[in-house]
């Protein structure tokens, strides 16, 4: 399949691209830029006119419902919504059900995934055997697999020799740990921030320290093992500050922050809606604005969906019994936006944490448009007004905060290998 | 505050009436008599008519907000006084006494709550004024003069030191 | 699914109609200094009427009140039980194992078949916070909702019976200081307390207890924080006692009930740090020896018992108040819906 995309506004930052250039594709990879090469004749030719060109994103963590109960969704619907939502690779997160810590496991997503031909699904495994924290899974075979990498979730692993064992035996086979730092006994039975706020709902709280040791215990692990590890889902001032030191001293770690934590606060709690009830809670303003900041100046590299699709009986209940979790995944494109609109960032800065951002911090040999890379692609408008609500997404999940709310911005069309496989 | 002059001297009305339910009484060969008012202004009517009837039996009084079939509609009044009936309401012939009989809906709830404190032998309604606009089928026995008042008038008694009705602009 | 806008679950708004009047009473918290007058002289109306022989009145006569305690309390769920009883309604009471109605889905089912029964009122109590919150909000928006308690959060009855106390025995609340004392971290009380004192204006709200059971975030509720009794007592006019859960004791929240009473139960010799003329107050039930001394419990400054009658005021100022705001609300949809109805046939005629 041969195919030229006209006209568009090609923004590859890994390339430092950012011009109306056409871009040309044959055999599933990008074949030239600008002039088509002598001899080439596309069989379709997309007219981007308007419309910005990016490198397929990629994300950290979301969650695709399979193996698992379907009434949350399943691989079908979630690589769907992610192809609408622009994404063309998916590391999907491993609690799922039976949970990713078996080869097994690990070959019937990718063979269900690529049947499906949709947005590829790039598995990450469990650390510990059934996410129980006590002992290592088989990451070499995990790895052997499929695996981009491992983690254990929020889920503790209290002892802290096993902790470094995880650390020292991911390292030696150099497989990445993502990691989601939070201190289990501090944070207990808490679902919100601590704050005034919580104060007054009467809510258990997590304090913004659980985040900050969490992440302390694991930078000295680190410095220890020499690991390479991925912080997911950050949402305290504290630790971004943390990580920026870290990296200054030269460790070798990325973070990402998900992007309700970029657009909302713990404000929206107020009136206990448990559509805003996601973990790590949201946090304060200035959390959110230091968080913003560690975006701007790449301390946090990638942006994650931490898409976590619910039934809607799953938050029909009071708060803290509501389920915790947004489905995000059509919805990040379109909040990142605003904070381009906003001038948080810029539009550059956007595509490269949902792209070229995440790919460095999981290895991956993914998220640019150089000429001989797979032509993963998304083709999207920045001024597309549309309304969130049923029939305009994919995903199973129901617990989309947004429902109701226009939004600017959507995908219009999006390739993986070089064949559009969504298109508007 | 113009005092009209289609309005009655409430005092002198009062007299009237007392007169006519002397007589009534004794043509009704009623005893065991006791007199119950309507909070507010049907209190101080009554308190004057007892005094005129010296009757020995102390006198009663009704808040009867708490019976009102438009509290839904139109909320609590948040100052209700208590009702208070200082003798047992059972086999009395009360006389029900209020300022101003407009739809009959007041003496509806006074009615329900008198029969909430026992089963009187009778009751005899006075007021001092009857107005148009009745919506229930309940009459005074006794009334000092019927008024017809313009849509936008409402009539209020003042008291308790002396006793004044004043027209006022409806809201 | 409906969509779950933000205005619906506003906690500004989810309390009263449109036009401000109370249609469920789930928190202090969004409500004004007329509505609480409102609640406080409505119920005085109520207190005098104990004077009268006939102790009950048909204000809701042909309404039907469910008490719905998620958590058991007989004491609390009586006293709504005998207020609702006073107005005349139907009661129903449920007691309703957490266990039962753990999934959200199983307790909307169960709270709609009760408003499909014809239920006008639901008294709830839960141990989830914001569990009314979400059935006013979410499952049965047109059923008065009456926070009998929810988790930590609110216990707004409690609340207006104490300033019913407060005021009936101490009168303008701008010349008082209050003191509450004791585990204010788990109270829904004592939330409640702090939010009520502060709208009527109340001079000065004060909380005592260790750093484990008080929080620095309660400063922002807008009161000050005193970890001795000595300096939180001084001069204040009304002592709030709350009750410590002995299940707390075992924690690492406290070391022993002994020290915990030593240092804020409230005795004779340490109510001498307040006014001499200081009330003394407490939700109940009392645990004597842990945060009072039994000589003040009983003594002549405590109003504890008084409060207890109180609450049946409160609970029926409140219950009478709601579904007169939520009738109106109700027969406003209607108009407007039947005025919509007219538009659309003259539109289309």
């Amino acid at each position: 399949m041969k195919l030229t995309i006209c006209g568009g506004r090609l923004i590859d930052p890994a390339q430092q691209l950012d011009e109306v250039i056409d871009i040309h594709i044959a055999d599933g990879r990008v074949l030239a830029l600008g002039q088509a090469p002598a001899g080439f004749t596309p069989e379709r030719t997309l007219h981007a006119e308007g419309l910005v060109v990016a490198p397929g994103f990629i994300d950290i963590g979301a969650h695709l419902r399979e193996p698992g109960p379907s009434y949350k969704g399943n691989l079908r619907s979630e690589t769907k919504a992610a192809l609408a939502g622009g994404y063309t690779s998916i590391c999907c997160r491993p609690d799922t059900s039976p949970c990713i810590d078996s080869s097994a496991v690990v070959q019937q997503i990718l063979d269900k995934a690529e049947a499906l031909g949709q947005a590829k699904v790039r598995p990450i495994g469990a650390m510990t055997k059934g996410l129980e924290g006590t002992h290592l899974s088989n990451m070499a075979g995990l790895q052997h697999s499929g695996c981009v990498a491992v983690t254990n979730m929020r889920n503790a692993i209290d002892n802290t020799l096993v902790l470094r064992r995880c650390f020292e035996y991911a390292s030696t086979f150099d497989l990445r740990v993502v990691f989601y730092p939070e201190d289990s006994w501090l944070k207990g039975e808490g679902c919100v921030n601590e704050g005034a706020l919580a104060t007054r709902l009467g809510l258990a709280s997590v304090p913004a320290a659980a985040e900050a040791i969490g992440l302390s215990r694991v930078l000295h692990l680190i410095e220890n093992t020499g690991v390479k590890v991925h912080f997911g889902m950050l949402s305290t001032a504290r630790a971004v500050e943390m990580i920026a030191n870290a990296q200054k001293r030269g460790l070798a770690v990325t973070a990402d922050v998900d992007i309700a934590h970029l657009i909302y606060t713990e404000k929206e709690i107020d009136g206990y809606n448990s559509q805003f009830f996601v973990e790590p809670p949201l946090r304060s303003a200035a959390d959110r604005e230091a968080l913003r900041q560690g975006v701007r100046d790449g301390v946090l590299s990638a942006i994650s969906s931490a898409h976590l699709p619910h039934e809607e009986a799953a938050k029909m209940a009071p708060f803290a019994a509501a389920e915790p979790g947004m489905a995000t995944l059509e919805t990040v494109l379109a909040q990142g936006l605003s904070l381009v609109e906003q001038e948080i960032i810029s539009l550059p800065q956007l595509v490269e944490r949902l792209s070229t951002g995440p790919a460095k911090a999981l290895g991956l040999n993914s998220g640019s448009l150089s000429i001989g890379q797979a032509a993963d692609i998304c083709l999207f408008k920045t001024d597309q007004t549309w309304t969130v609500q049923h029939g305009e997404l994919f995903s199973a999940g129901e617990n989309y905060p947004q429902k109701g709310e226009t939004l600017s911005g959507q995908v219009m069309f999006t390739l993986v290998d070089g064949r559009v496989v969504f298109e508007r | 505050m113009s005092q009209d002059n289609r309005l009655p001297d409430a005092e002198q009305l009062i007299a009237q009436i007392a007169e006519r339910l002397q007589t009534l009484i004794a043509e009704r060969q009623l005893t065991n008599i006791a007199i119950v008012g309507i909070h507010s202004g049907g209190v101080w009517v009554a308190e004057r008519l007892h005094q005129l009837l010296a009757v020995e039996e102390a006198l009663g009084s009704l808040d009867i907000s708490f019976y009102r079939d438009d509290y839904t509609r139109v909320g609590l009044n948040p100052s209700v006084q208590p009702s208070h009936l200082p003798f047992t309401t059972e086999g009395r012939n009360i006389i029900l006494v209020d300022d101003v009989i407009m739809s009959g809906r007041t003496i509806r709830a006074a009615m329900n709550e008198l029969f909430d404190y026992g089963r009187p032998d009778s009751i005899t309604l006075v007021t001092l004024l009857d107005l148009a606009g009745r919506e229930l089928p309940i009459q005074p026995d006794i009334t000092g003069q019927k008024l017809t008042l313009a849509a936008n008038e409402r009539i209020k008694l003042n008291g308790p030191e002396l006793l004044r009705l004043e027209l006022q602009d409806a809201k | 699914m409906t969509s779950v806008t933000h205005s619906s679950t506003d906690p500004r708004t989810v309390q009263l109609t449109e036009d401000g009047k109370l249609r469920h009473f789930l928190t202090i918290g969004g409500l004004n200094k007329a509505i609480l007058e409102e609640i406080l002289d409505t119920a005085d109306s109520f207190v005098n009427m104990g004077e009268q022989s006939v102790k009950k009145v048909p204000l809701l006569r042909g309404k039907t009140v469910v008490n719905l305690f998620f958590e058991n309390s007989t004491r609390t769920r009586s006293t709504f039980e005998l207020a609702a009883k006073r107005l005349s309604a139907d009661v129903l009471n449920l007691d309703i194992s957490k266990s039962a109605t753990a999934k959200g889905e199983t307790l909307k089912d169960t709270l709609q078949n009760l408003e499909a029964m014809g239920s006008d009122m639901f008294v709830i109590r839960h141990a989830d916070s914001g569990a009314q919150h979400f059935i006013a909000s979410q499952v049965t928006p047109n059923v008065a909702i009456i926070n009998a308690g929810d988790g930590r959060h609110a216990h707004p009855t409690q609340a207006m019976l104490d300033m019913y106390t407060i005021r009936k025995h101490k009168g303008d609340f701008s010349k008082l200081k209050v003191a509450i004392v004791g585990d204010i971290l788990h109270s829904r009380v004592a939330r409640s307390q702090v939010q009520a004192l502060n709208m009527l204006g109340a001079q000065e709200v004060r909380l005592i207890g260790p750093k484990t059971l008080l929080p620095a975030t309660f400063a922002e509720m807008g009161a000050k924080l005193y970890t001795r009794m000595e300096d939180g007592l001084k001069d204040v006019d009304v002592v709030i006692m709350l009750r410590l859960q002995k299940e707390r004791m075992d924690g690492a929240l406290l070391p022993s009930e002994g020290e915990f009473y030593r240092l804020y139960g409230l005795t004779t010799e340490k109510l001498n740090y307040a006014r001499p003329d200081a009330i003394v107050m407490h939700p109940g039930p009392i645990n004597r020896g842990v945060e009072i001394e039994s000589a003040v419990a009983d003594g002549p400054q405590s109003l504890i018992l008084n409060q207890v009658s109180y609450g049946i005021a409160i609970r029926m100022a409140v219950m009478s108040m709601a579904i007169s705001g939520q009738t109106q609300q109700k027969v406003q949809q209607q108009l407007s819906a039947q005025q919509s109805e007219d538009d659309n046939e003259e539109a289309s005629a």
